[in-house]
C-alpha cells in the first residue's frame, strides 16, 4: 500500500482509541459484507484456515469448487451474468497459481473481480516456505492492481481500495495478498466509508468540444457503422446503444465481447465481425466512411490484416481506458470516457443524417450473404443444434461457452438479445471455462435457464466441476457437442496442414454414465431427428443435466478470415 | 528517437518491477532507468530513458499512466530540461601513463577517486556527448571497469 495510505490509516486509528478490535480474518468478511457480496467462490487450504474459520458462522455464501480454477472461473461467470464484482478466494502456493489462468481470463476481458490469495506467514516470506508462491510477483502484468497485506490494520482500507479498483474505470481482477499472521493478528477495525487514490481518476464524461467535433463527423457520414464491444456491456449501456441506433439509424455490429449489447433481432444488427464473422458485417466494415468503435479494443480476431481494415473509414475511438486509443489503429476522434455518458451526450448534440442507401446495401448483402451450413439428413450438425436451443429459448437464458468451434457457432447461431447473456472467455480464449462460468451465472441467477455449450475436449478441463454443481444443487443445462475432435485446431490442420490430424483425435468418457455417476441426468442424440426431443427433455428437466450430441466430426466453422488475411478475404465455406 | 520520461511513483515496494515488467511484457525497450526519492515523503522519481517511434512512446506513456502507483508521466524530450549520468572508470595506468591521462581528463573537470598500484578510476558527471568523449579518450589506455549510473533528468526554469 501507498506510504500516505499508511499514514491514513494511522491517523485515523490515533484519533479514536476506541475502534473494536478484530482479527485480520474477521475484518476481511466484515469488509466484504459491507461491500455487498452475497457469494464466494472458492478453496480453502492452511494459509486461508483463518479466513474460512471467521467464514464459518458469517452468514456468508461460499461455493466450493473442486479446483481453484473452477472457483475463479465461477466467480467471473457470476461477474460477468450479474455485473457485480466476484470474489475468490486460494490458499497460498499451488491455491494461488491455479488461480493464475482465470486471472489472466478476467484481466484480458475485463471482468471486475476481487481474489484474496492466503500466503506464508510475514516472517517465512522470501523463504522457499512450504506453499510459498510469490504471487503479487507473478500476477503483476495480469491484474489491474494487486497488494500483499504488512498490516492487519491496513484490510479495511485496502479491501475498499480493491473493490473500487476492480469496478471502476476499465474493470478488471485485483489481487490482495494474506499473509497468515496477518490474518490471525488483532487490531482495531476502521473501516473508510470512500476511497480516494490521487493516482487513479478514471475519466467518465467525455470532453464536450471533443463530443460536438465527433457528433459533427457522424452527422455527415454517409457510410457510418457502429463496432460495439464488451465495453457496452461492462457500462451498462445497451439501452442508449439501442435509443442512439434508432435515432441515427446507423447499423451495428458486435463483437464476441459485445454480443446481447444489441439486440439481434434488431434489423440494423449485422452480426458478428471479424475471422467468423458475417459476410454483411465485415463488408460493412471494409466499405463504411465512419466506424464508430464502442468499447472494443480491435483484437486481430476482430480486425484480421490491420494495415487493411475498414481501408475507408475514419475511425471515431470511445473508450473509458486511454491506453486503447491508438495502441493498434490510429485514429483521429479519440472520446475517452464512459460509454453511457457518451452515448448520452452524443444523443444531445446529433440529428440523423442521410443513412438509407447505405441501410438498403446491407439489407441486400444480408439477404444475399447469410450465415448458412449444409444441414444432414439423418447426422447432426453443432450448427444445428445451436439454433434449435436459440429457438427454443428466444434469447431468455444465460448462456457460457468453452472455446472452439462450439464457441464459434454458438456466437454465430445463437440469437443473443440482452446484454449479460453471453459469457465466453474472449481475449484469452480459455478452454475450461464454460462450466464453472455457468456455475458462478447459476448462483447469481438461481431461477434463469443457466446453459453451457461446449466442447468433448474443452468440458473434460475443468469436468471436475460437475460435483460442484451437484452440491449446490444447481439446475445447470450442459450441452456437449461431441465430435471426437479439438475441433478448432482440426479445422486449421485441415485448411492449412493438408489434413495433417496431429494429436486432435480425442476420446472421452461416456458422458451420459459420468453424468448418472455425478448424480445428474445423462442423455444423448446421435441422429438429427433426436435433437429437439433431447434438448426439450433437457431444458425442461429441472435439475442439473448433460445433453451430448454425437455431431458431425469434421464440420468447419465459415465464414472463415485465415489469420493475418484481410476481411476482404473471406472464404465462405462450401 | 530518444524519449526521456519523468515519472512521480509510489515509493513503496514492488513499484519499480511493476514499472520495468510493464516495459518487458509490452516489448519496450528501456535504455535507462534510474530511481530517488522525491522532495515528498512518499514519492519517488523515475526518469526513464527509452528509444522508438512517437506511437510506440505515446502507448508507453499511457500504459505507464494506468498504473496506480504512477501519479504523474511527463514526457521531457522537448521540455528545456537539464539530463544527467554518473560514470566512474577504472583505467589501467603505469607511472609512465598517470600524469599524461591526469591531464587528458582535465578539461571535463572530472575527478580522480582512487589510484591504486597498476589503476586509476576517475569520476564524471555529465550529458551523454561528455560522457562518451571521457570513454573514447581513455579507452587506448585500457578500460578494466565501467560503471553508469543512468541519467536523471530534470526540468528547467
Ligand atoms: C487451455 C487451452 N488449451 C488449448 C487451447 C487451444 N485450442 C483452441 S480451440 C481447441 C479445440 C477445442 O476443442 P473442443 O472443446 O472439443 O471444441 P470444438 O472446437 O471441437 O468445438 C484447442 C485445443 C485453448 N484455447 N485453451
Amino acid at each position: 500500500m501507498r506510504a500516505e495510505a499508511y499514514q491514513q490509516v494511522d491517523n485515523r486509528l490515533a484519533e479514536e482509541p476506541v475502534y473494536e478490535m478484530k482479527s485480520g480474518a474477521e475484518m476481511i468478511i466484515e469488509c466484504l459484507k459491507r461491500e455487498g457480496v452475497d457469494v464466494i467462490f472458492g478453496y480453502p487450504g492452511g494459509a486461508v484456515i483463518p479466513i474460512y474459520d471467521a467464514l464459518y458462522d458469517s452468514g456468508l455464501k461460499h461455493v466450493l469448487s473442486r479446483h481453484e480454477q473452477g472457483a475463479i472461473h465461477a466467480a467471473d461467470g457470476y461477474a460477468r451474468s450479474t455485473g457485480k464484482v466476484g470474489v475468490v478466494i486460494g490458499t497460498s502456493g499451488p491455491g494461488a497459481t491455479n488461480l493464475v489462468t482465470g486471472i489472466t481470463n478476467a484481466y484480458m476481458d475485463s471482468i471486475p473481480l476481487v481474489v484474496l490469495t492466503g500466503q506464508v506467514p510475514t516472517s517465512y516470506i522470501g523463504t522457499d516456505a512450504f506453499q510459498e508462491a510469490d504471487i503479487t510477483g507473478i500476477t503483476m502484468p495480469i491484474t489491474k492492481h494487486n497488494y500483499l497485506v504488512q498490516r492487519t490494520q491496513d484490510l479495511p482500507k485496502i479491501l475498499k481500495e480493491a473493490f473500487y479498483i476492480a469496478r471502476s474505470g476499465r474493470p478488471g481482477p485485483v489481487l490482495i495478498d494474506i499473509p497468515k499472521d496477518i490474518s490471525y493478528d488483532v487490531a482495531p477495525f476502521y473501516y473508510p466509508e470512500s476511497v480516494s487514490i490521487p493516482s487513479y481518476q478514471p475519466t467518465i464524461e467525455p470532453n464536450p468540444s471533443q463530443v460536438m467535433k465527433v457528433a459533427k463527423t457522424i452527422e455527415q457520414a454517409k457510410r457510418p457503422l457502429i463496432l460495439a464491444g464488451g465495453g457496452v456491456i461492462s457500462s451498462g449501456a445497451e439501452t442508449e446503444l439501442l435509443q442512439f441506433v434508432e435515432k441515427m439509424q446507423i447499423p451495428v455490429t458486435t463483437t464476441l465481447m459485445g454480443l446481447g449489447g444489441f439486440p439481434a433481432s434488431h434489423p440494423l444488427w449485422l452480426g458478428m465481425p471479424g475471422m467468423h464473422g458475417t459476410v454483411t458485417a465485415n463488408r460493412a466494415i471494409q466499405n463504411a466512411d465512419l466506424l464508430i468503435s464502442l468499447g472494443a479494443r480491435f483484437d486481430d480476431r476482430v480486425t484480421g490484416k490491420i494495415e487493411r481494415f475498414a481501408p475507408k473509414a475514419k475511425i471515431v475511438h470511445v473508450d473509458i481506458d486511454p491506453a486503447e486509443v491508438g495502441k493498434i489503429i490510429p485514429t483521429q476522434l479519440p472520446l475517452v470516457g464512459d460509454i453511457k455518458h457518451v452515448l448520452v451526450q452524443l444523443m444531445k448534440k446529433t440529428s440523423p443524417g442521410d443513412t438509407i442507401e447505405w441501410i438498403e446495401q446491407l439489407q441486400q448483402w444480408k439477404k444475399e450473404k447469410p450465415l448458412r451450413y449444409k444441414d444432414s439428413k439423418d447426422g447432426i450438425k453443432a450448427q444445428y443444434v445451436i439454433e434449435q436451443l436459440s429457438n427454443y429459448t428466444k434469447g431468455d437464458a444465460i448462456i457460457s461457452t468453452d472455446v472452439g468451434q462450439h464457441q464459434m457457432w454458438t456466437a454465430q447461431y445463437y440469437k443473443f438479445e440482452k446484454a449479460r447473456t453471453l459469457l465466453t472467455s474472449g481475449g484469452l480464449g480459455t478452454m475450461g471455462f464454460g462450466l464453472p462460468a455457468a456455475v458462478g451465472a447459476q448462483v447469481g441467477h438461481p431461477d434463469q435457464k443457466v446453459v453451457c455449450i461446449s466442447g468433448d475436449g474443452s468440458i473434460q478441463m475443468n469436468i471436475q466441476e460437475l460435483a460442484t454443481i451437484v452440491q449446490q444443487k444447481l439446475p445447470l443445462k450442459i450441452i456437449i457437442l461431441n465430435n471426437s475432435y479439438l475441433g478448432m485446431v482440426r479445422q486449421w490442420q485441415q485448411i492449412f496442414h493438408d489434413c495433417r490430424y496431429s494429436c486432435t483425435f480425442m476420446t472421452g468418457p461416456d458422458f451420459v454414465k459420468l453424468a448418472e455417476a455425478y448424480g445428474m441426468l445423462g442423455i444423448r442424440a446421435v441422429k438429427k431427428e433426436e435433437v429437439t426431443e433431447v434438448l426439450e427433455q433437457g431444458m425442461k428437466h429441472n435439475g442439473p443435466v448433460i445433453m451430448e450430441f454425437m455431431v458431425e466430426e469434421e464440420e468447419n466453422v465459415f465464414p472463415f478470415v485465415p489469420p493475418g488475411a484481410s476481411l476482404d478475404e473471406m472464404i465462405e465455406g462450401e | 528517437m530518444k524519449y526521456t520520461l519523468s515519472l512521480i511513483v509510489n515509493d513503496q515496494a514492488g513499484v519499480l518491477t511493476r514499472i520495468a515488467g510493464l516495459f518487458n511484457r509490452r516489448g519496450f525497450n528501456i535504455d535507462s532507468i534510474t530511481v530517488g526519492k522525491t522532495e515528498e515523503p512518499g514519492l519517488s522519481r523515475m526518469t526513464i530513458v527509452v528509444h522508438g517511434d512517437k506511437r510506440l512512446v505515446e502507448q508507453i506513456k499511457k500504459q505507464l499512466h494506468k498504473q496506480i502507483d504512477v501519479h504523474k508521466v511527463i514526457d521531457i524530450t522537448n521540455e528545456p530540461m537539464v539530463a544527467r549520468e554518473l560514470i566512474m572508470i577504472k583505467v589501467k595506468a603505469t607511472p609512465q601513463t598517470l600524469p599524461e591521462i591526469t591531464n587528458l581528463i582535465e578539461p571535463f573537470r572530472s575527478t580522480v577517486v582512487d589510484v591504486a598500484h597498476s589503476t586509476i578510476t576517475i569520476q564524471a558527471t555529465g550529458d551523454e556527448d561528455k560522457l562518451n568523449a571521457i570513454i573514447e579518450l581513455l579507452r587506448p589506455y585500457g578500460i578494466k571497469d565501467l560503471v553508469r549510473t543512468g541519467f536523471a533528468a530534470i526540468q528547467r526554469g
